[in-house]
């Protein structure tokens, strides 16, 4: 238990150097020991989805894996995707004009969820992007505006990249 | 005052700290020095507790403190009743409520023995480990039925049997009703409404700073004012020495408005003794069984009507679920008694109903808060009189609807709010007729139905009703400045959980003062900023915050108006408040920004007229008579695969009627939200229990909340009957959507599987147990 491990992460753009214990999970040391407390916590088991951030590019649970194993690795969470409130991206602009959201609680975790997905897929249908956050739970919304803010958000990627 | 914004689609004031992860929510505190807490809980329904021994855990490094109840001496005490009984004659309430932690016996899965304090959460958990409670296991009281059993084992000694509670009320004469029916039908009927599930759990962070002698308390409550006051009487410190803040709350629901559970008595207290901050975070495993249930009740209903269909009478008897403890007095049963005759002109009822302890979780309102069952005993013994009867099941509903002149309707029972439900108004039959056009009723049924049958599908079509008592008192008040920036500040003593209150409790201010809501800035839930209300329930928000918002901000209006006369040297009357100036109407360039206004509202030297108070500042109250009552259509179509039983919702329709929209926006993501968690109720979840009172759903992986693919797209229409009671003429939605899925589902799979002449007097389904209907039928047959 007492084993600490050295680890080096980039969280956001910034290298990070920490020692941890080997049992730390991920979502913790993002939250408590980084701070960056946007990336939230639902169910601790891997289903909820709130915990998403991105590792190495790829939607992840943080809460499924250890600070250990991000070492030399690559992380992007909600605090990296504007630089702050007032200089939303299209996906969090989206989100804002069509209610996507109620709480907030679970809104980073579908935020970093669909990042690679719009990236992967700029112009999904309704079923795809349901299928897409199939895995994200919303105890608020009912989905539809979240729904709505996806479509919203790959028509404004679009009209910004043509 | 001008509606430039009220009703307006405007989206979110707090969106932009939410969506870039800066908003602060409980868990996100971080304190120097700061102590982390775990609990053990019983792992027995029912037991005595023999020995605790903590030796070891209290020995472990990084542990600072080990408290089971005999340490915590004379602040150990069971709970304050939270909700008394209502006034009722003849009225049975036995109060037994929850407390800090267990010391002689444990009554349900879940309940904390013993609190570990660490310096890290991680060897909090690691202490939990190594305390051993000693339990001498007792029977368990699950079944609702055999908890009253002569020979059922008592959960609270004290007491002759697990009885919580009596009622008995009745409007009209039934039994001379039914003499005088045609016909008479009896069923006995199921509905369990699961748990609220947030995404975020509870959490406390509690810090005692002995140099201020101040206690600030960051809370998931839905109810911040209550808790500080009860907690600075708990403590025996004075109510100005307690800082509660309700943060950003990811989703309330009900169960976080429960007081107090233990968690939030023993943290502030352990701070106040270790002299250190110290934090607890739930985790979902403790959400489950921890945080408080809805559940289930049993009904044994008759209703009476003349052949034509025309209800003259109900009775109906129930039995309650309340848990091991009953803190929240009988709100949910009395909501499902009171909410049962629905929008229907009924006027013979009586209705009885025992409440029962049993060793489960507490019973206390979500979303909905009992109504659920009322609405579903009614829809359902419709449906069944409907088909009896040979009467459409619309038409039905229609011939027995309060007609709008008959409004105020007195139903005669004493509410929630301890006065006689009285709807203040409500016009039923557009609301039934929109919904019927919007879903394609006859259309469905003479075309589209027996055309998909012809090819072997399984399609049917629900349409129910329902009414939801919402905007109870007592009262909220709110404080509304204008600075000397021009924006304006508001507090108010409510929580949010994510109702937009910051955006439409901004544009009520707005159109009052002729400000843009983006400069108005609302506080909720932080003491220090308003110590007066009573929180966030029974969708009471928008109707009893918002009117006293509404009413601060007028006073400021005048105050505006009156200073701006003298400093114009224009009447009142001819002056206007337009984007952050006051001018005169006729003359637009005489005119003083409300910023220059408010500066000179607080002079820095010289004399003030006697009596002037600083600034444009008001606080004001508004509490109102009883509550508002709002009501809705829900309509389905649905398809069935009875070879799995699986279900697929073809089209779902909703419409509502709450008074005056503050945001539409807002109020359709409240209503599609309601929804998704009434169809969660209705077919996924369900909180299982075994025989020995063990809790087999305790995670997200066995209890399962809908997701993106069980929610249909939703068509929205909204109807509006202003009501009366309040300025605003708001009536509360928070709730409504949730409300009658359940009865909407039974009916529609009934539909749909109408060949199999299925009867479904329970909620919720699954496909197990929809299979299971089937069978049971497919043997009969």
């Amino acid at each position: 238990m007492n084993q600490i491990m050295k680890i080096s992460v980039t969280v956001n753009g910034v290298l990070y150097e920490r020692s941890v214990e080997p049992r730390l999970l991920l979502s913790d040391f993002i939250r408590h020991e980084l701070g960056l407390t946007g990336t939230h916590v639902g169910c601790e088991h891997g289903v909820c989805g709130a915990c998403t951030i991105l590792f190495d590019g790829a939607a992840v649970r943080s809460c499924l894996m250890f600070a250990v194993q991000a070492d030399a690795h690559e992380i992007v969470t909600v605090e990296g995707l504007s630089p702050d409130p007032q200089h939303l991206d299209a996906l969090q602009e989206a989100f804002w004009e069509a209610h996507g959201l109620q709480c907030g609680f679970c809104t980073p975790g579908f935020l970093m969820t669909l990042k690679p997905f719009l990236a992967q897929n700029p112009d999904p249908s309704d079923e795809e992007i349901r299928e897409a956050i199939s895995g994200n739970l919303c105890r608020c919304t009912g989905y539809e505006h979240i729904v709505d803010a996806v479509k919203l958000a790959a028509a404004k990627m679009k009209e910004s990249s043509s | 005052m001008s509606k430039r914004y009220i009703g307006q689609r405007i989206k979110r004031n707090e969106d932009p700290a939410l969506l870039t992860g800066q908003a602060l929510f409980t868990d996100d505190v971080h304190l120097p020095g700061m102590l982390h807490v775990a609990f053990v809980r019983s792992d027995y329904a029912h037991g005595r507790i023999r020995s605790i021994d903590a030796s070891y855990a209290r020995e472990m490094p990084g542990v600072v403190a080990v408290y089971t109840a005999a340490d915590l001496g004379a602040y150990w005490r069971p709970g304050p009743p939270l909700v008394s009984p209502p006034p009722v004659k003849g009225a049975i309430f036995n109060a037994r409520t929850q407390v800090p932690l267990a010391k002689d016996k444990v009554r349900h899965v879940g309940e904390a023995i013993v609190m570990i304090v660490a310096e890290s959460r991680y060897i909090a958990e690691d202490a939990v480990e190594q305390v051993f409670v000693d339990i001498e296991a007792l029977p368990a009281v699950v079944d609702l039925e055999k908890a009253l059993a002569p020979d059922a084992i008592l959960i609270h000694e004290d007491l002759d049997s697990n009885l919580a509670a009596y009622i008995f009320q009745q409007k009209g004469d039934y039994e001379s009703a039914r003499a005088q029916a045609d016909v008479v039908i009896k069923r006995r009927l199921y509905y369990d409404h699961g748990i609220a599930a947030a995404m975020e759990n509870r959490g406390i962070v509690a810090t005692w700073d002995a140099k201020t002698q101040r206690l600030t308390m960051w809370d998931t409550t839905q109810a911040p004012v209550v808790i500080r006051n009860g907690m600075a009487a708990m403590l025996g410190l004075s109510e100005s020495q307690v800082r509660v803040i309700a943060p950003f709350i990811g989703g309330g629901f009900g169960p976080k408005i429960m007081m107090f559970y233990p968690e939030e008595v023993l943290l502030p207290w352990a701070s106040m003794q270790l002299q250190r901050p110290i934090k607890w975070i739930e985790d979902r495993r403790e959400n489950f069984f921890a945080t408080t249930h809805e559940r289930d009740q049993i009904h044994w209903a008759e209703i009476a009507l003349t052949k034509e269909g025309r209800v003259l009478g109900f009775k109906d008897e129930f039995i309650h679920d309340t848990g091991a403890y009953d803190p929240y007095g009988l709100t949910v049963p009395i909501n499902s008694q009171c909410t049962l005759l629905g929008c229907y002109d009924v006027p013979n009822y009586a209705s009885e109903f025992k409440v029962v302890f049993t060793n489960k979780t507490l019973v206390t309102p979500y979303r909905g808060a009992g109504r659920q069952h009322g609405v579903f005993v009614m829809e359902r013994m419709l449906d069944i009189a409907a088909r009896q009867l040979g009467i459409d099941r619309a038409e039905i509903r229609r011939r027995n609807f309060i007609p709008p002149d008959k409004f105020p309707y007195n139903n005669e029972l004493i509410y929630q709010d301890f006065v006689p439900l009285v709807y203040d108004s409500g016009n039923y039959e557009p609301a039934l007729d929109k919904a019927l056009e919007m879903i394609g009723y006859e259309q469905f049924i003479s075309e589209e139905q027996p055309r998909l049958r012809a090819e072997g599908r399984h399609v049917g079509i629900g349409v129910v009703t329902y009414v939801e008592g919402t905007g109870i008192g007592p009262y909220e008040g709110a404080r509304v400045q204008v600075e000397s920036t021009g924006k304006v500040n508001v507090s108010t003593g409510i929580g949010t959980q994510g109702q937009g209150h910051f955006t439409s409790f901004a544009q009520v201010v707005a159109d009052q003062l002729g400000v843009s809501p983006r400069d108005v800035h609302l506080v909720t839930g932080d003491t220090d900023q308003f110590h007066w209300g009573t929180g966030t329930f029974a969708s009471r928000g928008a109707v009893v915050a918002g009117n006293a918002i509404n009413a601060a901000a007028a006073a400021v209006r005048r105050k505006i108006l009156a200073m701006a006369s003298r400093e114009l040297e224009a009447p009142e009357e001819d002056l206007e408040l337009v984007d952050g100036v006051v001018r005169d109407k006729k003359n637009p360039e005489f005119a003083i920004a409300l910023k220059d206004l408010a500066a000179k509202a607080n002079p820095l030297r010289g004399a003030v007229r006697p009596g002037t108070e600083p600034g444009l500042e008001a606080t004001d109250y508004f509490g109102p008579e009883r509550g508002v009552t709002a009501n809705g259509v829900h309509a389905m179509i649905l398809e069935v695969d009875p070879e799995t039983a699986m279900i697929k919702i073809l089209k779902y329709v909703a419409v509502h009627d709450c008074g005056t929209v503050l945001n539409p926006l807002i109020v359709d993501g409240q209503v599609q939200g309601g929804i998704a968690q009434g169809i969660g109720n209705a077919f996924y979840e369900k909180i299982v229990y075994d025989d020995n009172g063990q809790l087999l759903t305790a995670s997200f992986m066995d209890y399962l909340l809908p997701t993106s693919m069980e929610v249909p797209s939703l068509d929205i229409g909204h109807e509006t009957t202003p009501s009366p009671l309040n300025p605003l003429g708001t009536k509360g939605t928070g709730e409504a959507g949730a409300i009658p899925v359940g009865p909407l589902f039974a009916q529609a799979v009934e539909d749909a599987l109408a060949e199999y002449d299925l009867e479904v007097l329970e909620i919720p389904l699954s496909p197990n147990r929809l299979f299971e209907l089937l069978q049971s039928k497919n043997k009969d047959a």
